[in-house]
């Protein structure tokens, strides 16, 4: 077993409205600084002992699955790196 | 008969549920969620509240908890299942029925009157009105907008599971009605099932003639009609 960190970020789809980014755009455009857009995006470092780095990815996807991401609005990305 | 209103952690509007219910005879008890479903339960409402403090998303936790898996089996057997509110997240998070309700466009918590259209007459939460009747009724929500692909929501408005929608007093429709930013301005949807609806806006706030507006009794009036087989 090997200890990995597996990196899971969870982010709005592409076209769905994010009012919280939005808020926190015009925030900063309110600080003065010039932009053009601002995403957000959930990250989870997941800690765990795993055979393999494919083993730990897949784990964490199926926790995206079932939780950590709505697929109804969500998209989410899965990065492993050993600890 | 016996409606059970399941109390999460966090769960707040359990007990408004409760006495509105009472108001109008149904029979109700409030079930901590750890304690599962009684077996000879007449139906479920999933009351409004901050279930888990909404960590991660609004519902998320609480429909992943046991004692959902029960209401799921129970709603596919047919027992009518209202979700309000929270209950409306938590049934949308547990696939219950499909969309999410997510955050509003002002990116605020809003509390106020709104005006719903009924979509549709023809179910156990709106027979007691009229087709396109508008009723009144409160919204207390940060997280109520209706998200869903533009294309499936094409697919459940013809397959008439929109229940409400966000409209002004004389039933119109359209953004400057629409407290949340809802696409299409979805207030309430049914589930696979027409026993099966959740709704943002609050029923059980609308019931009891001491508080206001009783227009909200004729969507738990539904538990009543399934109980007298009707």
């Amino acid at each position: 077993m090997t200890a990995y960190t597996a990196t899971v970020t969870v982010r709005l789809k592409r076209g769905v409205l994010d009012p919280e980014a939005e808020t926190t755009k015009q925030a900063l455009e309110r600080l003065g600084f010039e932009l053009e857009e601002l995403r957000s995006a959930d990250r989870f470092e997941v800690d765990l002992e795993a055979d393999s780095a494919d083993d730990a990815r897949e784990r964490a996807d199926e926790m995206a699955e079932r939780l950590l991401a709505n697929p109804t609005i969500h998209d989410y990305d899965v990065e492993v790196a050993e600890r | 008969m016996t409606v059970s209103i399941i109390r999460f952690g966090g769960s707040n509007c359990d007990r408004d549920a409760e006495r509105a219910l009472a108001h109008l005879d149904i029979d109700a008890e409030i079930v901590w969620h750890e304690d599962g479903l009684p077996e000879d339960t007449t139906g479920v409402v999933l009351p409004g509240g901050f279930s888990y403090g909404d960590y991660l998303r609004a519902g998320a936790m609480a429909a992943r908890s046991p004692i959902m898996a029960d209401v799921r089996e129970a709603a596919a057997d047919g027992v009518p299942v209202l979700g309000v509110c929270n209950g409306a997240q938590i049934g949308c998070e547990s696939g219950l029925t499909e969309g999410a309700f997510t955050t509003n466009e002002s990116a605020r918590f809003q509390c106020e009157h709104v005006y719903l259209r009924v979509e549709r007459a023809d179910t156990p939460w709106t027979a007691a009105y009229e087709e396109g009747e508008v009723i009144e009724v409160p919204i207390a929500h940060g997280e109520g907008r209706y998200e869903i692909d533009d294309d499936r929501l094409a697919e459940l408005e013809d397959e008439g599971r929109v229940l409400f929608r966000y409209c002004d007093e004389n039933g119109e429709t359209g953004p400057d009605v629409n407290p949340n930013g809802s696409k299409h301005n979805v207030a309430g949807v049914l589930g696979d099932r027409e026993s099966v609806a959740v709704l943002m806006p609050h029923p059980e706030r609308a019931t009891l003639p001491d508080v206001g507006p009783t227009d909200g009794q004729g969507v738990l009036r539904g538990f009543e009609s399934e109980a007298s087989g009707v």
